[in-house]
């Protein structure tokens, strides 16, 4: 795992955080960054709700990338970039995979598809985020949390 | 009684209700033990009506939601009922995202859902 993680001044009172590693494909790696995002999102003020939204996007856009991007490939890693301020909070993603078109994924909550147990983790991404866009091939994801003011 | 690592199991009158030890329900394979606990229920113990009480559970995954959508069609396909209370309000937005509030019976708390099975 390689990682780097500093922390600069900025305009406003608090200095951002910033931290990019690469996790292995492997079930659970998530939690080598969720729980030093989370602790810097409280740090940086931001409310237990939102926290929530953040933990609950980046940890369904993590394991999409490392089981459906990477397909659990050992040899393939997920890179994550983080971003933290008091008022945004930026993750981005990439896999080492071939991508997927996010239109392709179905609506889970179409009559026919409600009691599908599965692909839920896209739609909540995008509700709970202010902006999510995904690169051409799709192997990448950028994340944004604006704060209310 | 089986025995249990993820769930806590009580009866009251026909009803099973099940707490959750995890706080967290995020990780994969806790999530399939959950499941095979949750599936169990109705498979091996045969309970009809099941209440879950989430008073406990502070995150769940989109993995968590599937268990509980197999779980909910299972309980429906032996002809039982399953209800869900005390679920803090931003997994209810989480619910209320997937429209799953329109599948799953979700009460204000045990007594709510208890006089609900009647």
């Amino acid at each position: 795992m390689t990682e780097s993680s500093s922390h600069h001044d900025s305009s406003s009172d608090q200095a951002a955080w910033q931290k990019s590693l690469d996790l292995p494909s492997e079930r659970g790696a998530s939690r080598l960054i969720m729980e030093e995002l989370l602790d810097r999102l409280g740090e940086h003020g931001w409310a237990s709700a939102d926290i929530f939204s953040i933990h609950l996007a980046a940890e369904e856009a993590i394991v999409n990338a490392i089981v459906h991007g990477n397909k659990l490939d050992i040899d393939k890693k997920v890179h994550v970039e983080c971003f933290v301020s008091p008022t945004v909070a930026r993750i981005e993603i990439t896999d080492e995979g071939d991508g997927f078109n996010p239109k392709d994924v179905p609506d889970c909550t179409q009559d026919d598809r409600l009691e599908v147990p599965n692909g839920r983790g896209v739609m909540l991404i995008h509700n709970f985020m202010t902006r999510v866009e995904y690169n051409e091939k799709g192997n990448r994801v950028l994340l944004e949390k604006v704060r209310d003011t | 009684m089986a025995q249990y690592r993820r769930i806590g199991v009580t009866q009251n009158n026909d009803v099973a209700i099940v707490s959750f030890n995890d706080k967290k329900i995020l990780d994969e394979a806790s999530i399939q033990e959950l499941g095979a606990e949750l599936f169990g229920l109705v498979e091996q113990q045969k309970m009809g009506d099941i209440l879950l009480n989430f008073t406990n559970v502070e995150f769940l995954s989109s993995a968590a939601l599937g268990k509980l959508i197999t779980l909910d069609r299972k309980v429906k396909a032996s002809k039982g009922r399953m209800k869900m209370c005390n679920i803090r309000p931003e997994i209810f937005e989480v619910f209320q995202i997937t429209k799953l509030n329109k599948v799953f019976d979700i009460r204000k708390d045990e007594t709510e859902a208890m006089t609900a099975f009647g």
